[in-house]
């Protein structure tokens, strides 16, 4: 079946802007808990069941990519750039599934409670070990700066093509119907 | 802490840093009136523990009610000696409470202290007043002493706001601050190497 079709899917797009705000905001919220004393214990209730929200959502997007298609690439978009592009898009998907894994692993090891609400409780995924809690919590805010790295990077790249290169690759993403052309 | 740390040269707090820090923080010196107002204990096995902060007990129709705890000893009070501050070995309030423990069960009552609208829970310095409903929930009993090892009380974050369901947190300041600031440092000793405790087996045993 040909297709004129510019733009990522409906759901791709609802998928990518939802997760996009979840990941901006528990990010914001992890700094901020960090250096709070008397913020502390609401963010920290919020940033995690935030966290366990964002992973579920990356698995079922995922799952969705992988039964939706795609649309192409801007014809400008060299061979080096389109590799680049896929491995980003592989390194964020990493990026977002494993980094509330690390949270839920290291609250794990550490067996902390893992509150999401009220008398709802995960699980410990991994033995008990202080050292791997340790380990797993500065794991956790590498993979912070990783993430927070990566999403300058992809807006810098989006940034660039919009406003540089002006090849009209923000429609394929954009939350709003872009008709063809 | 800072405000009261020794002066090298003297050996003492500095003294015009423990005024400065008590002018910047009236509540604090109105605290330590308070608590110079009875006399201290001769030791850990005859003295009061008290939550200070209030949490809120919350019934299965969703009731709060605010709630300070204390652990009441059964042994009998016995005022400090004064002869006891002059020892010169700094470890003489757990060696007596060694002592203690070894030669028979040390106990305390948990009591509630169930407040009522308009107490204030949000200020770990006031006392509620003195009729206030006290329950007795169970009592607590020490019947035997361990040098610190893996488990039984190293390698634990004692966070305060790692409650049951049906326990939640007063509006007291004191709380989240404490459970952030525990948070790290549990994170730093997680990752320390470990090494045995500094107090051997044979030292909790005489």
């Amino acid at each position: 079946m040909t297709t004129n079709q510019q733009q990522f899917t409906v759901s791709m797009r609802f998928f990518h802007w939802l997760v996009a705000a979840m990941v901006l905001t528990v990010l914001g919220i992890g700094v901020a808990m960090i250096a709070s004393l008397a913020d502390y214990q609401w963010l920290v209730s919020v940033h995690r069941p935030l966290g366990i929200l964002i992973l579920i959502l990356v698995v079922i997007r995922f799952l969705n990519r992988q039964f939706s298609t795609m649309p192409p690439f801007p014809a400008t978009m060299s061979t080096q750039e389109r590799f680049i592009a896929h491995e980003s898009e592989i390194l964020l998907y990493t990026l977002l599934f494993v980094q509330p894994l690390v949270g839920w692993a290291m609250l794990s090891a550490a067996r902390y409670p893992i509150v999401l609400y009220g008398g709802l409780h995960l699980f410990p995924i991994l033995p008990h070990s202080v050292m791997l809690y340790a380990a797993l919590r500065k794991a956790h805010t590498i993979l912070a700066y990783l993430l927070f790295l990566a999403f300058i990077a992809h807006f810098s790249a989006v940034l660039f093509h919009t406003l540089v290169l002006r090849d009209r690759l923000f429609s394929r993403m954009a939350p709003w119907r872009v008709a063809a052309r | 802490m800072l405000a009261g740390k020794p002066d090298p040269a003297t050996g003492k707090p500095d003294p015009n840093k423990l005024k400065a820090f008590f002018a910047a923080h009236p509540e604090s010196a109105k605290a330590l009136t308070i608590i110079k107002s009875k006399p201290f204990s001769s030791g850990f096995d005859n003295s009061t523990f008290n939550s200070l902060n209030s949490f809120r007990f919350i019934n299965a129709a969703g009731t709060s009610t605010a709630v300070r705890w204390s652990f009441v000893p059964l042994d009998a009070f016995k005022p400090e000696d004064p002869a006891q501050s002059a020892n010169t070995d700094k470890n003489y309030l757990f060696d007596d409470f060694i002592a203690r423990a070894n030669s028979g069960p040390v106990q305390w009552r948990l009591v509630l202290t169930v407040g009522q609208p308009g107490d204030p829970t949000d200020d770990a310095t006031l006392p509620w007043p003195e009729d206030r409903e006290h329950v007795d929930a169970g009592t607590l009993t020490i019947d035997g002493i361990e040098a610190e090892a893996p488990g039984n009380c190293r390698d634990i974050n004692f966070d305060p706001l790692v409650l049951p369901v049906g326990i939640a947190p007063s509006d007291d300041p004191l709380l989240s601050p404490r459970s952030a600031v525990y948070s790290q440092s549990f994170t730093r000793r997680a990752g320390e190497k470990k090494e045995p405790s500094a107090i051997t087996p044979s030292e909790v045993q005489k």
